[in-house]
């Protein structure tokens, strides 16, 4: 089970965001959420432009279990999408936290990054999950 | 609380990933089921099959007995240790449960029937062999590991000492032997499996499967759960009770008309009631789907086809393919007279292609491009 790492923010529905400065946030899911999904074969990302609201589901990870909405964090606008992932989705598996990362959104408003979870209060969710 | 089997502790030493199927604890896989699926294309993997149920029938009138209970024909048994898979129908031509008989001795016959359908099964056989007056004896004392893969029965050849491994090795596809005093105890080797690949299916005294176990892991081969068996199997073209096909459903209705014989006036269970759904036409069917797009069918998705519905049974992405493939049933009539095919997957309509299985042969896709 790997480390949390204590620069990130996170969703109750497990997608993570590292803020980046200058207004932009990388998004993706917790290494939690791709042990739940198993071997992942698909992922569907946003269009670079495409406006996003926070809350709403924006991307699909599809592994052989099962196809999971992943929600957009913030709103905002999508400037950039991880494309590799098109032909390697299990990388997201190998390291979520890391070269598994989805897309980066330009927010609209900054303010909704205090919503989302510290590393802690996330740990505290995930133990209460179970394995 | 869960059945376990007797490798439960090993399948949670290496680290595996438990889930509950039919009642018992068993591994789903032990890091990444896609790995596990390539490896016994590959070289060798090994599944814990012990959660399924050995039935030992015996008495001089056992194959009478069988000739009735079964739809493939036990005629065709006539070497010992040959072995035959087959449905076990009720009158109404409703399959009760799939299994393979092996045939041991005269008057000695093996089962092999799924986990999921024990109580049932051993309830309905049990009740049709007492007009036979034949034993029938649940072995709960035998644990069973299958072996699969290019390299697998390498792998078990050398475990066992040097004659032992000549005979075993000698053995045609679906045929088993009995090897009597090795150093996992007195062995039950079939030729058998359920991946499409080469292999073993082996079973062995329960206070043995551990150091089987053990010493296939020492000599090489991988674990693998439940995840890669049902990968595998459905690349193989291979049915799964109770989803794939139910008592509401014929053999011709799950594609497996092939393992009907209709020899002689061999008065089988079901017999009646198959022979009026052929002369009325069967109305359903079994098909191969394959999508060439992105997305993972899936059990339950409604199937769109020119003819009217249909639904699919097992689906899943197909690792050795690279897409997803789909067991369906689905109106009767050609494949021309079906298309254009679509699956409904989250509300939009996704183009498929209807395909022979099994979708692998030998390790590698057989699937027109």
């Amino acid at each position: 089970m790997s480390e949390i790492p204590g620069d990130l923010k996170f969703m109750k529905s497990h997608e993570w965001v590292r803020v980046e400065g200058d207004g932009k946030v990388t998004v993706g899911i917790s290494d939690h959420a791709q042990q739940q999904l198993g071997d992942l074969v698909y992922v569907e990302l946003p269009a670079v432009g495409d406006t996003v609201e926070a809350g709403n589901a924006c991307a699909v990870v599809e592994s052989v279990k099962a196809a999971s909405d992943v929600y957009a964090p913030v709103s905002g606008r999508i400037v950039a999408v991880n494309a590799a992932l098109a032909d390697k989705p299990e990388t997201i598996n190998e390291d979520a936290y890391g070269e598994g990362w989805m897309f980066v959104v330009e927010l609209s408003d900054p303010d909704q990054l205090n919503d989302l979870l510290e590393p802690d209060d996330y740990a505290a969710l995930i133990e209460e999950d179970g394995h | 609380m869960a059945n376990r089997t007797v490798l439960n502790d090993r399948h949670r030493a290496l680290g595996a990933r438990m889930v509950d199927f039919g009642g018992w604890d068993m591994p789903l896989h032990y890091g990444s089921q896609i790995d596990e699926h390539h490896q016994v294309r590959r070289d060798a993997g090994m599944f814990d099959v012990s959660h399924m149920t050995v039935v030992d029938l015996h008495g001089p009138r056992t194959r009478e007995f069988l000739r009735r209970l079964v739809a493939n024909s036990v005629d065709k048994l006539h070497k010992p240790g040959k072995a035959l898979y087959t449905c076990m129908l009720n009158e109404q031509g409703g399959v009760i449960d799939d299994l393979i008989v092996y045939f041991l001795e005269e008057d000695r016959f093996r089962l092999v029937v799924n986990a999921a359908t024990r109580d049932k099964d051993l309830a309905w056989i049990g009740a049709q062999a007492q007009p036979f007056g034949v034993e029938v004896r649940e072995r709960r004392d035998l644990a069973m590991v299958a072996v699969q893969g290019p390299n697998a029965r390498d792998r078990v050849h050398g475990l066992l000492p040097g004659d032992a491994a000549a005979r075993v090795a000698a053995l045609p596809r679906f045929a088993a032997a009995g090897v009597a005093g090795t150093r996992f105890g007195d062995l039950f080797v079939a030729r058998t499996g359920y991946t499409g690949e080469d292999g073993y299916e082996v079973v062995v005294p329960e206070e043995h499967a551990v150091a089987l176990w053990d010493a296939l892991l020492e000599a090489g081969v991988k674990p693998a759960g439940l995840g890669a068996r049902d990968t595998l199997r459905l690349e193989a073209g291979m049915n799964l009770y109770g989803q794939d096909m139910d008592e509401s459903v014929t053999p011709f209705e799950a594609g497996l008309g092939w393992t009907v014989a209709f020899d002689g006036d061999r008065a089988f269970i079901g017999r009646d009631a198959l022979e009026r759904q052929r002369e009325a036409g069967v109305p359903r069917q079994m098909v191969g789907l394959v999508m060439d797009g992105k997305g993972v069918l899936r059990h339950g998705q409604k199937v769109l086809t020119a003819l009217g519905e249909g639904e699919i049974l097992s689906g899943t992405f197909a690792p050795t393919l690279g897409k997803a493939i789909a067991l369906a049933r689905v109106p009767a009539g050609d494949a021309s007279a079906l298309a254009p095919v679509r699956v409904e997957i989250r509300g939009r309509e996704e183009p498929v292609r209807i395909v022979k299985y099994p979708f692998v042969r030998d390790g590698r896709p057989v699937v027109p491009a």
